[in-house]
Formats: C-alpha cells, structure tokens, sequence
C-alpha cells in the first residue's frame, strides 16, 4: 500500500514527548486571551474540543503549532497556549509548508475558514494536499464570511441570500471533500461542531496521518447563517441524514427498520436505499485504506444542497509519501557527513576555474 | 605569417540564431581570457523566446565579452569585433558598431532564403553596404562539415560543432589557450565521445584556420591585467547571490529555506541553491509567488533564514506576505532580480525601475531594509549583507539586482575564510517579562535597546509559547491592540528600526577634492558609472562620484553628501525613482538622467552626460 522510504508512519513521529508520567491538561493549552466570537458561535465548541484532547496526544506543548488566516475561525490560535501563528487571508497552508517542511519536531496544525481555504486560499490548499505535508488542517465551514459580516462564500448553497447576494447567489458551491479528494488528500473526513465525541475522533484520527490531514468541520454562525446544519442536530432527523462512516462497515443512516444504506447499483453508481429488503452483495463497505479514491469520491458525491443525505466521518485514509519527508531525505542524502564544513564552502566558491595573481595593483610592464 | 600586435583592451560580440550555442561560445572565451589574468566583464543578451523562429531577428542571441590589460568596468560600449553567425545576426548588431570594426561573416548562412527572412533583398556581403568595416567572410558551417568529413555523424551534428570552430578562429586571433576549453567539453561530453571528439576537431580546425589562411594577418596579445593578488574565478551575479546566501547560512549556522517560483531572470538562483543540498538548503519551489514568500517566512518562524527570489511581477504578489513579515518582525530576505516593467514587460532585459515597489509596494506604514548589489561578484557580499541585517534585525531585507548583473559576469577575487563576515543569530530561550500576578513569562515585542530588534523564539522553546499575527500588537506583549495611541507607537517603532539600522557612511571617489559635480548612482550603474567618470577625468574634467548600496536605510552623510555639491546627477535605468526619493528627503535639486532600454548605460553616454552638466556648471560660475 505505502511506499516504504524509511519513513516514520505516524504524523507525530519525531515530535518530542511529555516525559512519561507526565500530563497536561486543557488548562495547559488555553491561553490568557479572552475568547471573542459572538455567543452561541460554533468555533467555541470547537475550542473546546480541541483544547481538551490536545493533551492526549501527549507531545510538548512548545512542539505544536497552529496556523492559520483570516476570518472569525482564523482567531482559533490566539486561544491555544502553544505557538502559533495568525497570518494573512487564505496562506496559512503556504507557511505552514514552510514550517513544517523545516522542523520535523513540530506538530503543526492550519485552522481555516471556507472562505480562506476555498477562495483566496483555494491554490494553497490543494497544492497542500497534493504534496502531502505533514499538516492537520481544520476548515471552519459556516457556509458564509463570517469576519466580513455575512457574504457567501464557496460553499454556499445556489440560491443563498446573503448582504451581497440579495437576489440569491448564482455560483456553484465546492463539496470540500470532494475537491480535497481531487486534489490527492491522503486524508479527508468531515465532522461537525455538535457532535463533540466524533470531532475528537476525527482529530485524533487526522493527527495521527501522516501527511496532509483535511478535516472539514460544519460550524453554526448564529449571526449571519444561523442554522446552516439544522437539520443535522435535530436528533432524530439528524440520524436519518448522517450517512455514518465506518471503516469496514457498511454506510448506514438511521437505525432499525428505517435504516438506510449505501449500495452500488448495476450502473456503478451509489445510492441511498432502505436497509430492509436491499441485496446484501449491493451494500457498499466503507474502505477508508483504498488506493483508489474513486469510492470515497462518489460517496462524497451523496451529499447534495438540501442535506438529504450527508456523510460523516473519514472518507479516506492512505499512506502515501510525504512531501517533507522526502524534501528532507535529500537534504540529509546530500550531506552524510553531517553539516558542510568551511572547508567545504570554500571549494565551492572556488568552484572549478580558478586562477591565481601574485602582483599587486602596479601596472605590469 | 601573421603579426602578433599588443592591445590594450577589446571588446567582442559573438552573435547566432539562440540554437548557435553563443552563450557557451562567450562563456568559454570568457574564462579563458580570465585564466589569462585579464580583467573582463560581461554581457549575454537572448530573446525572451525559447527558440524563435530559426534565422529571424526576434530569435537572434548574443554575448559581449569586454578584457583588458587594465581594470574593467562595463562590458563595453560597443563592439571592436562581431562575430555574426547569420543575416539576422548581422543585421540586428550592425548599429551598434563603429566603423572600422572587424566583422567576421559566416557566409554559409547568407543564402537567398536566410536573407529574405530579415528583409535583406540583397546581400549585404555584396552589394557593398559593409564598406566601412573590416569584413572577414568565412564559410564557418561548410569548413566545419569538412574538418569531421571523417566522422560518422549526421550533417546536423557536425553543423552543431561550428560554434566551436568560431571559438578556436577567436582564440587564435587573441591569442587564447584552448586548454580550459578542452577539458570543459571533457567533461561535457563524457557520455557522448564522438561528439567530444567532433568539437574537439572543430575547435582545433578554427584555430588552424586562422594560422594558415592569408585572411587573418594579425593576431593579438592582450597582457594580464594588474589586479589584487589572490586567486579568482569569474562569477555571474545569480551564481555569486546564491553563494552569497548560503554563505551567510553558514555562518550563522542555521538552515536555509528558499521558497521560489520560476521566473527569469531570477530562476537561476532557484536552480543554483537547488544544488546546494550538501549545505542544509532546503528549496521548496511553491505553486505561486504568494506560496514562495509564504514558505520561506513559515521557515523563518521556524528559526531558518528564509529566503525568496523573484523578479518584479512576483514581487508584486509577494506585497501582502512582506507586509505581514513587517508585522510579525521576522527575519526575511527577498531578492528581486529586476526586469523590464510594466507586466511582463521585457522579461529577459534589465531595468532598475522596481526600487519604488521595494520601498513602497505594501499597505499601510511597512517600511522594509533595501539594499541594491552593484556588480556580478558584489551580490556575494551584497546577500551576506541581506542576510545580516534581516537576522540582526528581524525584518524583512528586499535585495535588489537586474538582469544585466544577474547574468553578466567578471573576475572575483575569492575571500578567504577570515574575511567572510560572521552572522550572528540569537534566539530566546528565557522568560523577558513578569505577568501582573509576578509570573516570569515570554513577551515577543520587548526590543532590544540598541537595534529594537524584537525577541526571537522559535518553536520548540519550552515556557516561551506564544502566538504572532498581522494584527497590531501591544508594545511588548504582543497581545492584540487596536488601541490608537499604541498603534501610533508601534508604527513609529517599526520605522525606526529600519531607521537605525547601521549602514556605513557613503564614501565619495574625488581624486582632486574639488570637484562641483557629483554623479551618484545605485545598483547596476556602477560600472558604466565608474567608466564614464574614468572617461571624462581622462580628458581634465573634475567630476566626483559615489555609488549608493543602502537604499533604506540610506547613509546618515547621505544629505551632506549631496548638499556639499554644486550640482548632482543621477543615471538611473527607470524615469528617476531614486532622485523621486532623494529630492522629497533632502530637498537637493537632483539632475535626473534617465534610460529604459533593457539595457546598461554606456560609459560614453555617461560621459557625455557629466560633460553636459560640468558645462551648465561652467556658464552658470561665467554668468
Ligand atoms: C487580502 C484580504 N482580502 C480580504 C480580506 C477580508 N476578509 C477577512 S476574512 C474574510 C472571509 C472569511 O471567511 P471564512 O474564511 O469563511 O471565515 P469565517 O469568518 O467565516 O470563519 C474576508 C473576505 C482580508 N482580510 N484580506
Ligand atoms: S460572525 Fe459568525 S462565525 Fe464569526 S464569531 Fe460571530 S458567530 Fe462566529
Ligand atoms: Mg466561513
């Protein structure tokens, strides 16, 4: 499945420890700011989360490092006790490339919005992907600019009336897993704000990965698109929606008789059907470890506008070599013997022609 | 029998259609004049185009080559020799030649077709139109073709060699070994022996040509120039700017990350650190300019120095993220290898019209360092110096160069270890401030009271963990603040970091020490600068001249420099950026004399221009 270079398979790997015995706590990791978002926002929760398994992955706490943009999510590092970095709109992805390309011992996570990751920052993104950098990157998506006080963005729905679409927007929407799976991502899953148990799993999860981690994260904006994902958290609609993604499982919404399922019709193509009465050798098992992402691109495909059917969870999760790791394989290839020497550097000033002046600046005869 | 004769310096031009191979005709000659002892200088010239249609003028490539017995300063104002492959490349350098100059001819070339294409309708070799220069015609291809008729290659191959039969004519008429140059095709050609062993042939038949036929009757000696002693190698300004760079890495023993995006002429510098894995670079060549700079200042966070290398459009796109390195007070250096402007302007030519984008190009109060190299080998220290002050002071550090410098060439005399200057980065690693509650803890924006440069901790510091942004920060803490008093301090404080950045006092060449006239330029100038200023004392005028490298900050004497002359001109390849700059700070009323050509100055236009100036100076002392 995985290349073998010698690389280490785990995404903190290399990244120094607590001395055992030792724990931290959320406390640790919440810093002397005073949070900001508006009340009842979805990034609190998520906060929250995160603060709170930070310390379960047991690394130093000056090892990890949140980067991120610009929008009301791209605040996210500010609240963290570790280091962090609150840069410009939609680069986060470059820098944190750089870092994390140059400092193996770091544990760098990117907190983006929709709009700084699909918009302005749609290039970085996938570039990000598609190399495979050791990153975990978490995209706020509320549907909607927050910061800029409520116009669309790329994940907004046809038809949504926001302050710059008054008469509803006509631009298509990204599905985030999708475009992260046609751009290479290694791994893709998506959770939701509410759901505080299946977010830390999914963290955990991405953390874990070793490459670029792309976890799309439903957040609620009370303020400008209050109830986006609704019709997700009410409990019992909710769980007739959310397609469950488990690996080697078959997909599976609502439970008991009117449970659904993913099958795979005669056509190829994945539908959502009721569990009773479905041909068992239709039903589709999840395989988060396929090479082939064309599964995991169709059953991102299940989900449309109207959140008829939506699927949580991973959808995918490969080894692959990473970006970093190979850039710095060759670094160390280059140089076995440990840093250049001056020695060194002054054969390669002098490189291959030299000549030699013994004279001074009296004309010559 | 030829006659050797002693020059004191010339000039050659080797001109072809871009798949003649000129560039690698110029560059051998180039070394092997330099291993000679002779001074040189520079200048290669190529179409932006990869291969433009063969035999036109668009696709026609050349290589100036200007060595002397004495010191050399320009690539020379025009050429004493052309060498000219074809029509097109006779037709598109003719201008620039004096008459009187030699013109060697390959006459293959000149057929019908070839002729038409450049709008010859008769040729020139002909119809007498050549009258006034020396014109030497020589079948380069059919003598080629003949000298490896015992070779088992196909026509093409053995055409391909006559770049190196026009090397060995040339050497033989200045009297050039050809030993560097076989060992260089040695290497080239290891894997390909019969073609080795094919230009080997083409190059010792030119030289015999050159010997035996009766057309050549002079050959010439140029004596070694008298230089410094030491030893030296000929460098270009990319090659010298990613040594420079890594250099200073090495120094301050920290890695190096280039984040870069193609684009000429600053490629090279991706393509040349890229080699240099062996000394902990790291090169990350990123989806766009916005990702490059991106990269590089991640890096930085990271305690590399991080490095970005661009020209003038991606500097553009660069503007937000040197903005934000601005704001995080992070070391940065930024090389913007300049070329023709606006757009895509004139992409392979050279211009200095990006210094007002350097200094300038961002939103808001974002005052950067900027300094400008000044010849190929001066990028060496040019970028050690850009690395030095972006570490010393955590800021970002624009080094400009151009075209002409990044691929033009001269001697450099190699430093030795002990004369490299060291660079010296300190991170954090304590605790700088107490919380209200007695804590000892990290405040990033606490300055140092000499530079005011910000404490620097890396990640991976335990105890310092702290978060930056492009936010405006507390004075100190580095906590959010949109307090207008603080945000007042904190621009004042930025700018006079920059402000007091120490740079040494501009040095002013006035041999008589009475001069009126002060000829100031900055970057690539300094060479025609320095000749024309050569020219113009040759003939009793009194001109002194000086030559700027830090441009933000400028020199503290700067002012009193230009206020302690009668008049002060300033050549600059753009419409007068500099003087733009230097009238709004020190109220001088500077004389703007300026050229967009893509190309350098020459030393007799300069001259002509300081002649001009000392004459207004005359009639006003007269009036
Ligand atoms: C270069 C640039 N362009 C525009 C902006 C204004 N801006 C700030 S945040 C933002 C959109 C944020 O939306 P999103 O990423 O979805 O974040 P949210 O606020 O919803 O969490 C925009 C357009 C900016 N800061 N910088
Ligand atoms: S505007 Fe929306 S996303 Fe932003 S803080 Fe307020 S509620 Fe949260
Ligand atoms: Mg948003």
């Amino acid at each position: 499945m995985s290349i073998d270079l010698g690389m280490p398979a785990s995404g903190v790997a290399g990244v120094p420890r607590l001395p055992d015995g030792d724990k931290q706590t959320k406390r640790d990791f919440t810093s002397d700011q005073e949070v900001r978002w508006c009340p009842g926002c979805g990034d609190y929760i998520i906060l929250n989360a995160v603060q709170s398994f930070l310390p379960d992955l047991g690394l130093r706490r000056e090892n990890i490092v949140f980067v991120s943009g610009i929008g009301c999510s791209s605040r996210f590092p500010y609240y963290l006790d570790t280091y962090g970095m609150h840069s410009i709109h939609g680069r986060a992805p470059a820098i944190a490339t750089g870092l994390a390309t140059s400092r193996p011992d770091l544990s760098v996570w990117v907190v983006t919005g929709d709009g700084d990751a699909l918009s302005i920052g749609g290039n970085h993104l996938i570039h990000a992907l598609r190399r495979n950098v050791n990153l975990t990157i978490l995209l706020f998506n509320n549907k909607i600019y927050g910061l800029t006080k409520g116009q669309y963005s790329p994940t907004s729905e046809i038809g949504a009336v926001t302050k710059s679409t008054p008469a509803g927007s006509v631009d298509q929407p990204f599905n985030p897993v999708s475009l992260a799976l046609g751009a290479e991502a290694s791994f893709v899953a998506r959770t939701m704000d509410s759901d505080r148990t299946h977010l830390t799993e999914v963290l955990r999860a991405a953390a874990e990965h070793r490459g670029s981690s792309l976890v799309e994260i439903y957040q609620n904006c009370p303020i400008f698109n209050d109830g986006a994902f609704d019709v997700l958290k009410d409990s019992e609609d909710g769980q007739a929606r959310i397609l469950h993604l488990t690996d080697g499982e078959p997909i599976r919404a609502g439970e008991g008789d009117t449970a659904r399922v993913v099958v795979r019709g005669a056509d190829g193509n994945l539908s959502v059907v009721p569990e009773k009465g479905a041909d068992p050798a239709t039903v589709v098992t999840h395989d988060v470890a396929a090479a082939d992402p064309s599964l995991a691109f169709a059953i991102s495909r299940l989900d449309d506008p109207s959140m008829a059917h939506v699927p949580m969870g991973i959808f995918r999760n490969v080894d692959r070599p990473t970006y970093d790791d190979g850039v710095r394989a060759q670094v160390a290839a280059a140089s076995p013997d440990g840093p250049a020497t001056d020695a060194e550097l002054m054969e390669l000033l002098h490189g291959k022609d030299t000549w030699t002046v013994e004279g001074s600046m009296e004309p010559r005869a | 029998m030829s006659t050797l004769k002693n020059i004191d310096s010339v000039v050659i031009r080797f001109a072809g259609d871009s798949g003649d191979g000129m560039q690698l005709t110029g560059d051998r000659f180039t070394s092997d004049s330099a291993v000679l002892g002779n001074d040189l200088s520079t200048l290669p010239n190529f179409p932006a185009e990869i291969r433009a249609p063969q035999g036109t003028l668009p696709g026609v490539s050349s290589f100036q080559v200007h060595f002397a017995d004495h010191s050399v300063l320009t690539p020379g104002d025009a050429p004493d020799v052309l060498v000219a492959m074809n029509p097109a490349a006779l037709k598109a350098n003719l201008g620039d030649l004096p008459r009187g100059a030699t013109i060697i001819v390959n006459t293959d070339e000149f057929t019908k077709r070839n002729l038409s294409k450049v709008g010859y309708a008769e040729s020139p070799l002909d119809d007498g139109s050549l009258e006034s220069w020396q014109v030497h015609p020589v079948p380069l291809t059919s003598i080629t073709v003949e000298a490896l008729a015992d070779f088992d290659l196909g026509r093409k191959d053995k055409e391909r060699a006559k770049n190196m039969f026009a090397l060995g004519l040339l050497s033989w008429m200045y009297t050039r070994p050809l030993d560097g140059t076989r060992a260089f095709l040695a290497t080239k050609f290891a894997k390909l022996p019969d073609i080795l062993e094919a230009n080997l042939a083409a190059l010792r038949a030119g030289h015999a040509y050159g010997e035996t036929t009766e057309a050549f009757s002079v050959q010439y000696a140029v004596a070694p120039a008298p230089m410094d002693s030491g030893t030296y190698r000929n460098i270009t300004g990319n090659v010298a700017t990613a040594y420079g760079l890594t250099t200073a890495a090495h120094r301050a023993g920290l890695p190096l990350v280039l984040g870069s995006y193609p684009i000429t002429p600053a490629s090279d510098l991706l393509h040349n650190l890229s080699k240099l894995k062996h000394f902990g670079v790291t090169t990350i060549q990123a989806e766009d300019e916005i990702a490059a700079i991106g990269s590089a200042l991640g890096a930085s966070f990271g305690g590399a120095i991080g490095v970005t290398t661009t020209s003038g459009p991606g500097l553009a796109l660069k503007s937000e993220t040197i903005g934000l390195a601005v704001s995080l007070e992070l070391p940065l250096v930024v090389i913007d290898v300049q070329r023709g402007g606006p757009s895509t302007g004139l992409p392979t030519k050279t211009e200095q019209a990006d210094l007002l984008q350097a200094m300038f190009g961002r939103n808001g109060e974002s005052p950067v360092a900027v300094i400008a190299a000044s010849s190929p080998s001066d990028c060496f220290d040019a970028a050690i110096e850009a690395v030095r002050i972006a570490t010393t002071y955590r800021t970002p550090v624009i080094l400009l160069t151009d075209g002409y410098l990044a691929n033009g060439s001269q001697p450099w005399r190699l430093p030795s270890l002990d004369e490299l200057p060291s660079v010296d980065v300190e991170f954090a690693t304590e605790p700088n401030a107490t919380d209200a509650k007695g804590k000892p803890v990290f405040h990033p924006y606490v300055r140092d009271e000499q530079t005011l440069a910000r404490a620097w901790a890396v990640p991976g510091t335990p105890g310092l963990e702290h978060r930056v942004g492009g936010i405006e920060k507390a004075d100190g803490s580095g906590e959010i603040s949109y307090d207008p008093a603080n945000h007042d301090t904190m621009v004042r404080l930025r700018q006079a970091k920059i402000d007091g950045i120490e740079v040494p006092d501009l040095e002013v060449d006035d041999p008589g020490g009475d001069a009126k006239l002060l000829v100031l330029g900055w970057g690539s100038t300094y060479g025609p600068i320095a000749a024309a200023t050569r020219l113009a004392r040759a003939t009793g005028a009194k001109v002194a001249r000086a030559h700027l490298r830090n441009l933000a900050p400028m020199p503290a004497n700067l002012g009193e420099v230009l206020r302690s002359y009668d008049r002060v001109v300033l050549p600059e390849m753009n419409l007068g950026q500099l003087a733009l700059l230097l009238r709004a700070e020190y109220l001088v009323d500077i004389q703007s004399h300026t050229a967009v050509r893509g190309l350098p100055f020459t030393a007799v236009e300069l001259a002509a221009v300081i002649n001009e100036h000392l004459e207004v100076l005359h009639e006003g002392s007269r009036a």
